[in-house]
């Protein structure tokens, strides 16, 4: 017990002091006027002008075609793989309608794979469209949220920046360079990185073993450094050539924490209040600290209905105990604990678990956080998502006391208000529309791999995890049907853009606005008082959203276990 | 309204038609640069830094690799210690359109997926309890450590806790004509503990284990 605390809290210290100094480098990036001799080059090629200012309608316009070009990019090579050299496995294309949903999850960056790794994938796949898309997706994030706080920071401007300078910069200046050195250190630590695509060994009882192998480690640190989740291999980060020791899961960890969390310091850098960016860092972190705790107990409570066939789950210097069906013994609860928490706050998605697996509350904060959206969040999203919900905040709190609500000095009115709102809504509705039809939709029963309440969870899982851009998986779910696919695709492209581009669409607006001067009737957005307030309306609208859904499925669950009803 | 976003927006917008350029070189450059260059400089710099485990911490024995060292196999003789159980699935010999249960397959890793609430996880671990018991001459009333009959994550963990390792002393000193004490001394050496005195669980890996078991008592192959 005292160890698994002190793993929390060295890992949460060490995830802070990062995220200060990263924060920082992300202010001077999306502020600083002198550009790379690189990146100069980089513009000359692409023909653009670096120190052209966009609108936020250009911004967005250009981000969408520009995502839309990269996506089809790697729809046609994920079509043409078997005619692509270089595979000793000749693994074949993808069909149709999988290409779609995979070239769909990879530019959202949601990462959910209808497809195992290393059965359908060849290195080269895994290069130039996996690892190619994973640094895009995270750059169009990042560059996004970049251009969001821009928003917040100009006073009477018309302009965002420069989509084509923030992708180049957030991917030159930020995300190679760290994902080169977290690749060393993860090869160093045992992930494979080669361009063989297997190694064939006689295991000691005489048997032929294939070990897939290939460029693991580049693709690993892009995926959580990039808040992607999607596994080389199928089993994700629990394989162990993704992940092969305590100390990578703990670098995994610390790579999807990094951005979201570094954001609170950018923005605190780029509005000039540092207070502000502490407030909404207290706020990912209480929330997060919650659902830690409840995964944590959960787990480490077991399954009720092994002990009465005499397993020990009790947990001793000797084992590690605890609910450990589709666990890795090296993580242990903790671990585990930690990784599931990070990887649906941060909507990452990797598993270094089988979510399916998980106890009814421990799969309970997984599927809760990807619908809220706002817990860390995935990188640059996570912060607009959480500036979403604080424009609501200063809203409600503005009608309770009847005043004009205020953010950082800008009035927030009608217009932005309604984006707000559609933001809020686009997600809650394709959740829970894509649930309800496919639960009406025969096929979806053959997709099924459990009974009882586990197999609504399974769907509401698969619906929530590509609209939240996560990408996790109750795993036993065979998603794998021209009708999940295509759905399931456009969960996540609805997603990510329909909420995307409405908060834009808020920074364009609040860009254009004059600053008031603050009054003593101007509610403090930066102390613990907001803090509360801004949690409790994310719990608040969550769970008046959310919790007749979670009730058919791991609540009802959750009780049938007391019960000790299996199915 | 004088607002400057809405006279930027009903301004002209400068024409897209230039823009045709940097969308789709963006979508190639950036594949060129993330996809290929990234991953390869990797690929050179890892390969010469750490060339043993770029390469899959492939372990040799007498010069035959015999596998790797972070990938659990499947052990089914007395005479060695035996890893989880594993949910893997392969290929069927008689129909390779079909898969069949395949233990430790490396070529596609998975796990059960099973809920907590499931019949099936809790008829396959009743039996795995039973067996484990069986195996190692267990008396029916002795807990099983919850590593020993359940399926792991991946389907190829490589490790087993020190408290399940214990519970196999007695059928392998019987199977190799070797003494508790002795075999006792193995497995203490062989149990790395927490990653630098924290993270994660003490743990035995189980073919490293076995490696030593044979070369301090070798047993004379009758089958192959």
């Amino acid at each position: 017990m005292i160890a698994d605390a002190l793993q929390f809290f060295l890992i949460l210290a060490l995830a802070t002091g990062l995220a200060a100094l990263v924060g920082k480098a992300m202010a001077h990036l999306f502020t600083s006027p002198a550009h790379l001799a690189l990146e100069r080059l980089t513009y000359r090629v692409l023909g653009v002008a670096p120190d052209e200012e966009m609108s936020w309608r250009r911004y967005g316009v250009l981000l969408l075609l520009s995502n839309a070009a990269m996506m089809t990019l790697g729809y046609l090579l994920l079509r043409l793989q078997e005619h692509l050299p270089g595979d000793p496995l000749a693994r074949a294309s993808q069909p149709p309608d999988q290409a779609f949903n995979t070239a769909a999850s990879f530019i959202t960056n949601t990462n959910w794979q209808s497809y195992s790794g290393e059965a359908s994938l060849s290195n080269v796949s895994q290069m130039v469209v996996i690892t190619f898309l994973m640094t895009v997706s995270a750059a169009t994030g990042i560059a996004a949220a970049g251009a969001f706080l821009r928003g917040l920071s100009r006073k009477s401007a018309a302009a965002l920046g420069n989509y084509w300078v923030d992708l180049t910069r957030v991917t030159y200046r930020l995300l190679l360079p760290l994902c080169f050195v977290v690749a060393l250190l993860l090869v160093w630590q045992g992930v494979p990185q080669t361009l063989s695509a297997e190694a064939v060994v006689t295991t000691l009882e005489g048997q032929a073993q294939h070990l897939v192998v290939g460029p693991v480690a580049s693709l690993e640190a892009i995926k959580h450094i990039g808040t992607n989740g999607g596994g080389f291999y199928g089993m994700n980060s629990a394989h162990p050539f993704e992940n092969p020791t305590p100390l990578t899961n703990t670098l995994h960890i610390l790579g999807m924490l990094l951005i979201p969390a570094a954001f609170t310091f950018t923005l605190g850098a780029m509005v000039l209040r540092r207070r502000q960016g502490w407030a909404f860092l207290g706020a990912f972190t209480v929330m997060f600290l919650g659902f830690l705790a409840v995964v944590y107990t959960a787990e480490r409570g077991g399954n009720p209905l092994l002990a009465q066939h005499g397993v020990d789950q009790l947990g001793s210097e000797l084992h590690a105990g605890g609910n450990l069906e589709g666990k890795e013994l090296r993580f242990g609860i903790a671990q585990t604990s930690l990784f599931v928490t990070v990887t649906t706050a941060a909507t990452t998605g990797s598993v270094d678990s089988m979510h399916s697996s998980l106890t009814p509350l421990g799969g309970l904060v997984p599927l809760a956080q990807m619908m809220l959206n706002s817990v860390f969040g995935g990188d640059g999203v996570g912060l607009i998502n959480l500036l979403t919900y604080a424009l609501l905040t200063v809203f409600l709190v503005g009608m309770m006391i009847g005043r004009t609500p205020e953010f950082l000095g800008k009035k927030i009115e009608a217009r932005e208000m309604k984006l707000v709102m559609l933001a809020v809504l686009v997600h809650a509705f394709s959740i829970l529309g894509f649930t309800a039809l496919a639960c009406v939709v025969p096929s979806t029963v053959a997709s099924l791999s459990n009974g009882g309440p586990h197999a609504f969870s399974e769907v509401l899982y698969a619906y929530t995890s590509g609209t939240a851009n996560n990408g996790s998986a109750f795993a036993g779910f065979n998603a794998n049907t021209p009708f999940f696919n295509t759905t399931i695709g456009l969960a996540m492209l609805v997603g990510r853009y329909l909420t995307l581009l409405p908060m834009l669409a808020v920074a364009g607006a609040l860009a254009a606005k004059r600053v008031v001067p603050q009054g003593p009737g101007t509610m403090a957005t930066d102390g613990p008082l907001f803090t509360a307030l801004l949690v409790f309306v994310v719990l608040v609208v969550g769970g008046l959203t959310f919790l007749p859904a979670l009730a058919l499925g791991p609540i009802v669950e959750h009780l049938l276990m007391g019960a000790g009803a299996s199915f | 309204m004088t607002d400057p976003a809405n006279a930027l927006q009903d301004s002209p917008a400068p024409p897209l038609r230039g823009q045709l350029r940097p969308i789709l070189g963006s979508a190639v450059l950036m594949l060129i640069v993330t996809g290929v260059l990234y991953p390869l400089l990797t690929t050179a710099v890892a390969q010469a830094l750490f060339s043993h485990q770029a390469r899959g911490s492939i372990v040799e024995n007498g010069g035959r690799a015999v596998g790797s060292g972070l990938i659990g196999q499947h052990f089914t003789r007395p005479e060695y210690f035996h890893g989880r159980p594993s949910t893997t699935l392969g290929p069927d010999p008689a129909d390779p359109t079909k898969t069949v249960d395949s233990p430790y397959d490396a070529r596609l890793s998975g796990a059960s997926n099973q809920g907590v609430l499931s019949a099936r996880l809790k008829a396959a671990v009743a039996e795995r309890a039973q067996r484990y018991r069986a195996d190692n001459g267990l008396p029916p009333d002795v807990p099983v450590p919850v590593d020993a009959v359940t399926a792991s994550a991946s389907g190829l963990d490589p490790d087993i806790s020190v408290a399940n390792a214990r519970l196999q002393l007695q059928r392998i000193a019987g199977a190799r004509r070797a003494s508790r004490q002795a075999l006792e001394a193995l497995l203490a050496q062989a149990v790395s503990g927490r990653q630098l005195g924290l993270l994660g669980e003490p743990r035995v890996n189980v073919l490293q284990l076995n490696l030593a078991l044979d070369a301090a008592f070798p047993i004379e192959r009758t089958t192959r």
